[in-house]
C-alpha cells in the first residue's frame, strides 16, 4: 500500500541515494579520477533541461494542443545538431575567462561590470523563480494525488490549504536543505560540482526509465500497441481533434516562437549554461552531446501523445487533469511499484532541476549581486577581512533558502492561474533577454557595456510588463484593471496588445516586443560610442574566441605577498595555497615562493578569484593590490577591435609619410651638400690644374725654343735652363704640397708627437735657411729663443712651419734692407704676459719682418689655398715664388696641436706672423723673459744675418 | 713695318719665354703684369695683337678683354686668350667676350706662333 510514510520515506531514501552519488564523485575528483569525464555523462546531464514540466506537463500539453508539446524540444534539438558552434565558443570562452554563470558571461564579455552582472542576476532570478514554482508545484500535487491513493483526486488549490499543511512548503524547505548539502559544501575556485553532475546523470536516467516504463504500460499494458491507440483517440471526436495539428494561423506562429524560445532557454537558462558551459570538463564531450542530448529529448518524447491519449479516452470529461496522466494512469490501473517509480521519475525532474537551477542562481547572487554591494559598504570592513570564504557560503547558502522562498511564495500567489507549460514559457522569455548580450557578445565586437545595460533593461521592463504582472494580475495579486484596459486607461499600453498589437498569444507578443527593444537598444546604444579599452579587450577575448586569449589583460603586477592573502580570503588559505603551487608548477617552478610578480600571476590571481566571486568582483579585488600601469599607447592600439586596428594602420601611415617626407628633407640637404662639396672640388681641381699649369708652361716654352734653336747664346741658353729646372722645382714642390694638404685634411696624416723645445726647433729652421738669407742679404735675428718652453707636436711639421714662415718672411722682403725676427715667449692665457709667471701655459712664436706688409683685406685671405700675397709693386721679378699652400698647410698643423696661428701687419710697415701653441705642463725650463716687443729682449743675430 | 704685340701675364718666366719668342719673330713686343698696366698699355703702345692671361690681380684677362673691346679705337686689335683655364665655359665665355682666339696653357710655341700670324695675315 502506498501510504503517505512509504512515499516520504521512499522521498528521502532517493534523496539519500543521490547524496551518496555525489558524494563519491566528489571523492573521485579529489584523487583526481573523475566519475563526470564522460562524454555520456555530459549528454545525460544536459537532460536536467527536462523538469517536472516536462515530465508531468508534456503530456498535459499533449493533451490540449495535440503535438503542440514538441516545439519547447525541438528548439534544443535544433540547437544543438545545426548550432553546436555557437555552444562550442561559449564553452571555449568560458573556460578561458573562468566563467562562472551567465550573469558572470555578460559581466565579463562587457568590460567585467559589476551593475551589468547584477542586472541579469536580478532577471535570472526574477524570471526563473515561476520555474522553481512550478516545480514545488508538480512535487506537491503528485505527493498529494499519491496520497490519496488508491482514490483519484485533484488536490486542492494551493491557496486553499493552511500554510503549515501545505507539502509544497515542506517540499521546498526539503529541496532548499538538500540544495545547500550538495552546493555549498565547500567552495570551489573552478565553481565545478562533480558531485552534483552525477547525481543530476543518475536523475536523468531515472526520469527517462520512469517516463519509458509509464508509456510502456500504458502503450502495451493497458492498449494494444500505438496503433490500438490511435485508433481509438480517432473514434472519439473531442480526443480525436488533438491528432490534427495547429489549426489556427497563429498556431503555426506560437510553434515558431516556442521552437525559438526554448532553443535560447536551453542555451540560456542558468542551469542550462551551468551544466552546459560551467561544468563541461572537456570541450570534446559536446561532439558527443550534439547528437545524444536530442536522442534523449526524443526518448522522453517518445510516449508523451499515447499516454495523453490514453488519459483522455481513460479520464473523459476532464475531471482529472491532464497535467497528472502520467502519475493516474498507472494509479487507476492499480499499479502501486510503477506509480512509486513514476513518483521518484517526477521528483527527479523536479529536484535535478531545483538543484542546479539554485546553485546557478546562489552562485550569481552571492557573487554579481550581493558580493559587489558588500564590498562596497566600508562600514563592513570586507575589504580588510582576512578570511571570507565561509561568507561566501553562508550567502550562498542564504541564497539558495531565499530563492527556494521565493518560488514557494510565487506558487502560493499565482501558482494556480496557469498551467505548468505556462509558467515554463514565461521562464523562458525572461532568459530569452539574455540572446542579443550573449549571442551578440560572442560575434559582433561593436557591444559595449551601455548597450548590453539598455538592451537587457528594455527587454526586462517589456517582459515584465507584458507577461510577468499579466500572470499575477490573473493571479488576483493584482488589479486586473490595467490588463483590459491598458496602464493610466491608455488602450495602446494594453500588456497583451502593446501598441494594439493583437492576433497573437501572449507568449508571442511578450517575444515580439521585448526582443525588438532589447535588441534595438541593444545595437543602438552600442553603436552610440566605440568600445572603449577595457570593453575592446573583452570583445577581443570573446568574439576572437580562445586563440584570442592569449594575452593577459593586466599591465601591472603584484607579487604573491599581496595575491596569496588576497585569493585565501575567498578561498580559504589552504585552497589557495595548493591553487598557487599547482600554477608554480605548471610554470616549472619549485615553489610558490619562486612565482615572479608579474602581469601573469595576476591574471591567474584573477581567474582563480573569478571562480569564487565572479569576474566584476575580481577584477575590483585584485585592482585592490595590483598597481595598473597607465596603458601605453602602443597596447590600446593592440588590442583595440577592428575599427582602431584600421585606425592604428592609418597611423602609421601618416607616420610614415611624416618619416619620409623628413627623410627626403635630408636627403635633399645632403645633396645640396653634396653639390656644394662637389663645386667646390670643382674648384679645387680647377685652381690646382691651373698652379700646375703654370709652371708645365714655362717648362714647355723654353724646351722647345731651345729644342728649335740650337743657336741660342750661351748666356740665354744658361738662363732658360735655370728657369726649367727652377720651374720643376716648383712643379715638384707644389705636387708634395697638394698632397700633404690633402693628407692633413682628410685627417690621414701621420703624426708623432712628443715635447718639442720649441728654441731648438727655431734655430734648427733658421740655420737651413741661412745660406738664401745670405744670398739675399737679409738679416735674421732670433729673439728669446732659449731653450726650456716645450710644447707636445710633431717636430718635424713644426720645423716646416717654422721655415715656412722664415721663408715667406724672406721671400717679401727687401735685399739688402730685409729684416726678418724671431721671437719666442711663454704667456698667461688669457691676459697680458705675465713675467716671471710661472703658470704661463702658452707658447707664442713671431716671425716679424720688414717687408712691405699685408692689406687688412689679404690678412684672411693668404690663409686660403692658392691665395698668395699680392706685391706691393709690379715688378715683374717681384712675383712671389710659392704655390700658395705654404701658410694654409702651417694652419693646419697648428691648429691640430690646439694653437692658433695668425698675421698681424700694417700696409706699408712689415708683418709678424704669430702662433701660438699649448705649453706642455712641466717643462722645468725657465719661463724666457723676454716679450714680443721688437728689440726689447736679448736678441742675437742669425748665424747668416751678416749685412 | 712689323706688328707690335702686348705680352700681359703675371707670371715672369712665362713673360720672358713670350717676350724672347715675339721677339724672334720680329716683333715689337710691350709687357704688362697685371690687368691694370695691360689697359694702360694697351692705349699707349697702341698693339696690334694681345696676348692675354686670364688670372692676373687687379683685373681679370675677362675684365681686359671687355674693357678694350668696348673702346673703338681699339677695336681692330686682336686678342689672344692665354690661359691655364682650359675649362669649356671659360673658352666660350672669353670668345663672347670678344676674344679672336683661345689658347690653353701650356701651349706649342710653334701653334702659338702660327696663330699669331694668321691673326695677323
Amino acid at each position: 500500500m502506498l501510504q503517505g510514510w512509504v512515499i516520504v520515506l521512499a522521498s528521502f531514501l532517493y534523496l539519500g541515494i543521490l547524496f551518496a552519488i555525489a558524494w563519491y564523485a566528489d571523492r573521485r575528483a579529489d584523487i583526481g579520477r573523475s566519475l563526470i569525464a564522460n562524454p555520456v555523462v555530459y549528454a545525460l546531464s544536459l537532460g536536467v533541461y527536462c523538469t517536472t514540466w516536462t515530465f508531468y506537463g508534456s503530456v498535459g500539453r499533449a493533451a490540449a494542443s495535440g503535438i503542440g508539446f514538441l516545439p519547447i524540444y525541438l528548439g534544443p534539438t535544433l540547437l544543438f545538431a545545426l548550432a553546436g558552434f555557437i555552444l562550442h565558443k561559449m564553452i571555449r570562452v568560458a573556460k578561458a575567462n573562468r566563467i562562472t554563470s551567465i550573469a558572470d558571461f555578460v559581466a565579463s564579455r562587457y568590460g567585467k561590470s559589476q551593475l551589468l552582472g547584477g542586472l541579469v542576476t536580478v532577471i535570472a532570478v526574477v524570471g526563473v523563480i515561476p520555474y522553481i514554482a512550478l516545480q514545488l508545484k508538480a512535487v506537491s500535487n503528485s505527493f498529494a494525488i499519491l496520497a490519496s491513493y488508491p482514490e483519484i483526486i485533484m488536490p486542492a488549490t494551493a491557496g486553499a490549504v493552511p500554510l503549515f499543511q501545505d507539502s509544497a512548503l515542506y517540499v521546498a524547505m526539503i529541496l532548499a536543505a538538500f540544495t545547500i548539502l550538495f552546493g555549498t559544501r565547500h567552495l570551489d575556485a573552478t565553481e565545478r560540482h562533480e558531485g552534483m553532475v552525477a547525481a543530476i546523470a543518475v536523475e536523468s536516467v531515472v526520469k527517462l526509465v520512469a517516463f519509458l516504463a509509464v508509456g510502456a504500460f500504458v502503450v502495451w499494458g493497458v492498449h494494444d500497441g500505438v496503433s490500438d491507440i490511435f485508433a481509438q483517440a480517432a473514434a472519439v471526436p473531442e480526443v480525436a481533434r488533438r491528432l490534427a495539428t495547429a489549426d489556427s494561423p497563429a498556431a503555426y506562429g506560437t510553434w515558431g516562437t516556442l521552437v525559438f524560445l526554448s532553443m535560447f532557454a536551453s542555451l540560456l537558462l542558468p542551469r542550462q549554461f551551468q551544466i552546459a558551459v560551467v561544468e563541461n570538463v572537456d570541450e570534446s564531450h559536446l561532439r558527443r552531446a550534439v547528437w545524444m542530448f536530442p536522442l534523449y529529448l526524443f526518448l522522453i518524447n517518445l510516449f508523451v501523445l499515447p499516454v495523453a491519449l490514453a488519459g483522455m479516452l481513460h479520464f473523459p470529461g476532464g475531471t482529472v487533469d491532464a497535467d497528472t496522466f502520467v502519475l493516474t494512469l498507472p494509479m487507476a490501473h492499480q499499479q502501486e511499484a510503477l506509480t512509486l517509480l513514476v513518483y521518484i521519475g517526477g521528483l527527479s525532474a523536479a529536484t535535478g532541476m531545483v538543484i542546479v537551477e539554485t546553485i546557478a542562481l546562489s552562485t550569481m547572487v552571492c557573487n554579481d549581486l550581493v558580493m559587489p554591494l558588500l564590498l562596497r559598504l566600508p562600514m563592513l570592513g570586507l575589504a580588510a577581512r582576512a578570511d571570507l570564504s565561509g561568507l561566501l557560503l553562508e550567502i550562498r547558502r542564504w541564497a539558495i533558502a531565499l530563492i527556494l522562498g521565493l518560488g514557494y511564495l510565487y506558487f502560493r500567489v499565482a501558482g494556480e492561474a496557469y498551467a505548468l507549460v505556462s509558467i515554463g514559457l514565461i521562464s523562458f522569455a525572461a532568459v530569452a533577454q539574455f540572446a542579443p548580450v550573449v549571442i551578440g557578445g560572442l560575434f559582433w565586437k561593436g557591444g559595449t557595456r551601455d548597450g548590453a545595460l539598455a538592451g537587457l533593461a528594455a527587454g526586462f521592463v517589456l517582459w515584465a510588463y507584458t507577461l510577468l504582472l499579466p500572470s499575477f494580475a490573473k493571479s488576483g495579486w493584482l488589479p486586473d484593471g490595467f490588463i483590459a484596459h491598458g496602464l493610466f486607461g491608455i488602450e495602446l499600453l494594453r500588456p497583451q496588445h502593446l501598441f494594439g498589437l493583437t492576433g497573437l498569444d501572449e507568449i508571442t507578443h511578450c517575444l515580439v516586443w521585448s526582443l525588438l527593444f532589447n535588441l534595438g537598444a541593444y545595437i543602438g546604444v552600442s553603436l552610440q560610442r566605440v568600445p572603449n579599452v577595457r570593453e575592446a579587450r573583452q570583445a577581443t577575448l570573446f568574439v576572437g574566441g580562445a586563440e584570442a586569449a592569449g594575452a593577459p589583460g593586466w599591465r601591472g603586477s603584484a607579487g604573491v605577498a599581496d595575491l596569496l592573502p588576497l585569493a585565501g580570503r575567498f578561498l580559504g588559505l589552504d585552497r589557495a595555497q595548493e591553487a598557487f603551487a599547482r600554477h608554480a608548477s605548471q610554470r616549472g617552478l619549485k615553489s610558490v615562493t619562486e612565482l615572479p610578480a608579474d602581469a601573469r600571476l595576476v591574471s591567474f590571481a584573477e581567474t582563480l578569484l573569478a571562480g569564487a566571486i565572479g569576474s566584476a568582483s575580481a577584477r575590483v579585488m585584485v585592482a585592490s593590490v595590483v598597481k595598473e600601469e597607465p596603458l601605453g599607447i602602443d597596447e590600446v592600439m593592440n588590442i583595440l577591435d577592428e575599427a582602431s586596428q584600421v585606425r592604428a594602420y592609418t597611423r602609421e601611415l601618416e607616420q610614415k609619410s611624416l618619416e619620409l617626407t623628413r627623410a627626403t628633407a635630408e636627403l635633399r640637404e645632403a645633396n645640396a651638400r653634396l653639390r656644394e662639396l662637389d663645386r667646390m672640388k670643382d674648384d679645387f681641381i680647377s685652381t690646382v690644374t691651373h698652379e700646375l699649369r703654370t709652371p708645365l708652361t714655362s717648362i714647355r716654352a723654353f724646351s722647345e725654343m731651345l729644342q728649335e734653336d740650337p743657336k741660342i747664346d750661351l748666356a740665354q741658353r744658361t738662363r732658360f735652363v735655370g728657369i726649367i729646372v727652377s720651374e720643376t722645382v716648383r712643379l715638384s714642390r707644389l705636387i708634395n704640397q697638394i698632397l700633404d694638404l690633402a693628407k692633413l685634411e682628410s685627417g690621414r696624416a701621420e703624426w708623432t708627437v712628443a715635447a718639442v723645445d720649441v728654441a731648438e726647433v727655431i734655430h734648427e729652421a733658421a740655420e737651413s735657411l741661412t745660406v738664401l738669407f745670405a744670398e739675399k742679404r737679409v738679416t735674421l735675428e732670433l729673439e728669446g729663443c732659449e731653450a726650456g718652453l716645450t710644447v707636445l707636436a710633431d717636430r718635424d711639421r713644426l720645423m716646416q712651419v717654422m721655415v715656412n714662415l722664415l721663408s715667406n718672411a724672406l721671400k717679401f722682403v727687401a735685399a739688402d734692407s730685409g729684416h726678418v725676427k724671431v721671437a719666442l715667449a711663454a704667456l698667461c692665457v688669457p691676459g697680458i704676459p705675465l713675467r716671471g709667471q710661472v703658470t704661463a701655459n702658452e707658447v707664442r712664436v713671431s716671425v716679424i719682418d720688414n717687408g712691405p706688409g699685408i692689406q687688412v683685406e689679404d690678412q684672411e685671405v693668404i690663409f686660403d689655398k692658392f691665395h698668395q700675397g699680392a706685391a706691393t709693386t709690379d715688378v715683374l721679378t717681384d712675383k712671389p715664388q710659392g704655390t700658395g699652400l705654404g701658410l694654409p698647410i702651417s694652419r693646419q698643423i697648428i691648429e691640430y696641436f690646439n694653437g692658433r696661428l695668425w698675421v698681424e701687419s700694417t700696409p706699408g710697415a712689415g708683418a709678424s706672423f704669430v702662433f701660438t701653441l699649448p705649453r706642455q705642463a712641466g717643462d722645468n725650463g725657465e719661463v724666457p723673459q723676454g716679450d714680443t716687443v721688437p728689440g726689447g729682449g736679448r736678441g742675437h743675430k742669425s748665424p747668416g744675418g751678416n749685412s | 713695318m712689323s706688328h707690335r704685340i702686348l705680352i700681359v701675364d703675371d707670371e715672369p718666366n712665362i713673360v720672358i719665354s713670350l717676350e724672347y719668342l715675339m721677339k724672334k719673330e720680329g716683333f715689337q713686343v710691350a709687357v704688362a703684369t697685371d690687368g691694370e698696366a695691360a689697359l694702360q698699355q694697351a692705349s699707349s703702345f697702341v698693339p696690334d695683337l694681345i696676348l692675354l692671361d686670364i688670372m692676373m690681380p687687379r683685373k681679370s684677362g675677362f675684365e681686359v678683354c671687355q674693357a678694350l673691346r668696348a673702346d673703338p679705337a681699339l677695336a681692330a686689335v686682336k686678342i689672344i686668350m692665354l690661359t691655364a683655364k682650359g675649362r669649356e665655359t671659360e673658352v666660350a665665355k672669353g670668345l663672347a667676350l670678344g676674344a679672336d682666339a683661345y689658347i690653353t696653357k701650356p701651349f706649342s710655341t710653334r701653334d702659338l706662333v702660327v696663330q699669331i700670324k694668321s691673326l695677323l695675315g
